[in-house]
């Protein structure tokens, strides 16, 4: 081939464009590799790994969120003497736990070895203090829902139904403080990782992840019938806080660090996540259009997961956050 | 200069892991070919899928990135600086002063190459590997006591216990560790190097080591190698490599790397984080939020049940 053949000739351009701009834009041109690279970091690649999950973990985010909370609603209406209440938001906890755990298994790589976490109890892991967590749940919930029923049917006779009454109280109680965790713990999990967009904002996402949790599990009730106004309280505290937080989200910015949050289009989804859990909640619950808001509020709950999700795969593929987070 | 000063064990047997010392890489890019024998012979020993047969267009490059499949990645830097005291010629890109010396005699070369064409240009290469970190995120966040310490300090995935959570991919300050995909081997599990632990306890060297021509891969005591690394960095920059530098992030949270690297320039470059932290050290921040959010939640629902109903 000569040298002033079309494709050398084109090769000359490419060149000369490449050692003046840097990138050549166009299909299959990538000459950025070439004599002086010009991406930031080593060719642009990742610095620390984006994670690996996929839909099951923002949805069981959403789940493990409102179950967890739904028996925290229901050990408050244990204490305030509504029953029905009660039952509803125990099965919500118990049905709750059970697509979580069927979720967290889907997610492993090797789902049948997911016995190997409970092998070890480690405090220093999120992951682990979480599977421990689900599993007190899960051990309270259930059989706290059982008894519950039993007792609610009057199955047996004075002594068992007492001591059934009993447990009940104690189970429910205990499946409250563990949901709590549950809820809330989800922040610390992705918030305690190497990926800048999380890390940045690790006191955020507890508090936005729990108050999800109540604010949906308040909602859910709501839709099933229970339209009390303690709910209806609730649901303005959740929409209340969700309206603060997308308010502390807009200022907290890191520049570049956390650019995938305030730059990328994944970015938008915790935003209108926030919109939908905060303001609109908000101003649909004062117009009295509460299913409305409760509507909103669960689909902001579980678009917001999502988001946050899609932002560590955008941050972590992001050498220069990771550089920026670290100057920080 | 190869072979001076602190011996390397690269051609010895040991007793390190009967012994408990701990064991350190210590990768030296000034030495390195870039013939990336030691990614052949961590593939061979470990039986460790392909990276896939595509190219990269970055350089001689084609490996991309320490991965599931990945245990060492020989990476290749094309820089517009010198190295050392080269002396560097119109070997670029058509700058207008070089164009008549490509065609003209070699006297003209050699006039104007040295006198007036500046066009400074470097080739590093270096061998990326499992840092081993002193405080190692993926070991903290293992869920399942998966990954553990040896007797020579490096950090161990034992793939019949990992269950492949993934916690371990987004934990690592390096970007190491990562799930690998099916179809492949043992797909679903978590994978990086594992300092050939199996071959350490046989007395034997790590194949990257092993196989490497220069000794740019050096395996031996840590404490050895520390000192052979600051030695290094001494005498290159007495040749003139005045940005020659240990990366050994010591004074972060992962105080301390057991394969460390000497670089020419900045970490950035060769995509190493400037200050690593483990992610550990978010957690007491993170935990007081959410019990914080916690017991907010718990007395907001107590409130709404007392006060409206």
């Amino acid at each position: 081939m000569t040298s002033d053949s079309p494709s050398e000739k084109r090769l000359e351009e490419l060149r000369e464009q490449a050692w003046q701009e840097g990138v050549v834009p166009g299909k299959g041109v990538d000459v950025t590799g070439g004599p002086i690279p010009r991406k930031p970091g080593y060719y642009g690649q990742p610095v620390v790994k984006p994670p690996v999950w996929t839909w099951e973990i923002p949805i069981y985010f959403f789940i493990g969120g409102l179950s967890g909370m739904s028996a925290v609603i229901a050990s408050a209406a244990v204490l305030f003497h509504h029953v029905d209440l009660a039952r509803t938001a125990m099965w919500l906890g118990a049905i709750g736990v059970i697509l979580s755990s069927i979720l967290l298994i889907m997610d492993l790589g090797r789902p049948l070895l997911f016995i190997n976490m409970l092998r070890v109890f480690k405090h220093q892991s999120a992951m682990s203090m979480g599977v421990w967590i689900l599993s007190m749940f899960g051990a309270c919930v259930v059989p706290g829902l059982i008894a519950l029923e039993l007792h609610a049917h009057q199955v047996f006779g004075d002594t068992i139904d007492q001591l059934l009454r009993i447990a009940a109280g104690i189970l429910i109680f205990g499946s409250a403080f563990f949901g709590t965790l549950l809820a809330t713990y989800t922040g610390v999990l992705i918030g305690a990782t190497a990926i800048p967009a999380w890390f940045l904002h690790r006191v955020f996402l507890p508090i936005h992840f729990g108050t999800a949790g109540l604010g949906s599990a308040a909602g859910l009730l709501e839709l099933l019938g229970h339209r009390l106004a303690a709910l209806n309280a609730l649901g303005y505290y959740a929409a209340a806080v969700e309206s603060a937080l997308l308010i502390w989200l807009s200022v907290d910015k890191h520049g570049m660090a956390d650019r995938a949050i305030h730059e990328h289009s994944s970015g938008w989804l915790i935003r209108i996540g926030e919109i939908l859990t905060g303001p609109l909640a908000l101003i649909l619950r004062f117009f009295g259009l509460v299913p409305f808001a409760a509507i909103s509020f669960l689909i902001g709950a579980l678009v917001s997961r999502f988001g946050w999700i899609a932002v560590g795969k955008v941050s972590g593929s992001d050498p220069e956050s990771v550089f920026a987070a670290e100057r920080y | 200069m190869i072979g001076e000063g602190i011996q390397s064990t690269n051609q010895r047997k040991h007793s390190y892991v009967r012994d408990n010392v701990e064991v350190g890489f210590f990768t030296d890019p000034s030495v390195c070919i870039g013939c990336k024998a030691c990614e052949v012979a961590c593939k061979e020993w470990n039986q460790v899928p392909d990276d896939g047969f595509t190219w990269s267009g970055n350089s001689y490059d084609n490996t991309g990135h320490l991965g599931a499949s990945t245990w060492r990645h020989v990476m290749f830097l094309e820089q517009d600086r010198q190295k050392g005291n080269q002396i560097t010629g119109p070997m670029g890109l058509p700058a207008e002063s070089a164009s008549p010396a490509r065609t003209g005699s070699q006297s003209d070369v050699s006039a104007v190459g040295l006198a007036e064409a500046e066009d400074p240009f470097r080739w590093v290469f270096l061998s990326d590997v499992c840092k081993h970190c002193e405080e190692a995120g993926c070991l903290e966040a293992c869920p399942t006591g998966s990954i553990v310490r040896t007797e020579v300090g490096s950090v161990l995935v034992q793939n019949d216990v990992c269950n492949g959570c993934g916690y371990c991919v987004v934990s690592c300050p390096f970007g190491v560790i990562d799930r690998r995909p099916a179809p492949l081997m043992d797909a679903g599990g978590a994978f990086k190097c594992t300092f050939c632990y199996d071959r350490q306890k046989s007395g034997l060297v790590p194949a990257c080591a092993k196989v490497c021509p220069t000794e740019s891969i050096v395996f031996g005591r840590l404490d050895d190698l520390r000192a052979r690394g600051a030695e290094r960095v001494q005498q290159l920059q007495e040749s003139g490599y005045s940005d020659a530098q240990l990366y050994d992030p010591t004074e972060t949270s992962v105080r301390g790397i057991h394969a460390f690297f000497l670089i020419l320039g900045e970490p950035e470059a060769y995509g190493l984080p400037p200050k690593p932290q483990v992610p550990t050290i978010y957690l007491k921040s993170a935990w007081t939020s959410a019990f914080a959010t916690a017991i907010a939640s718990i007395i907001a629902t107590l409130v709404a049940f007392a006060f409206f109903s």
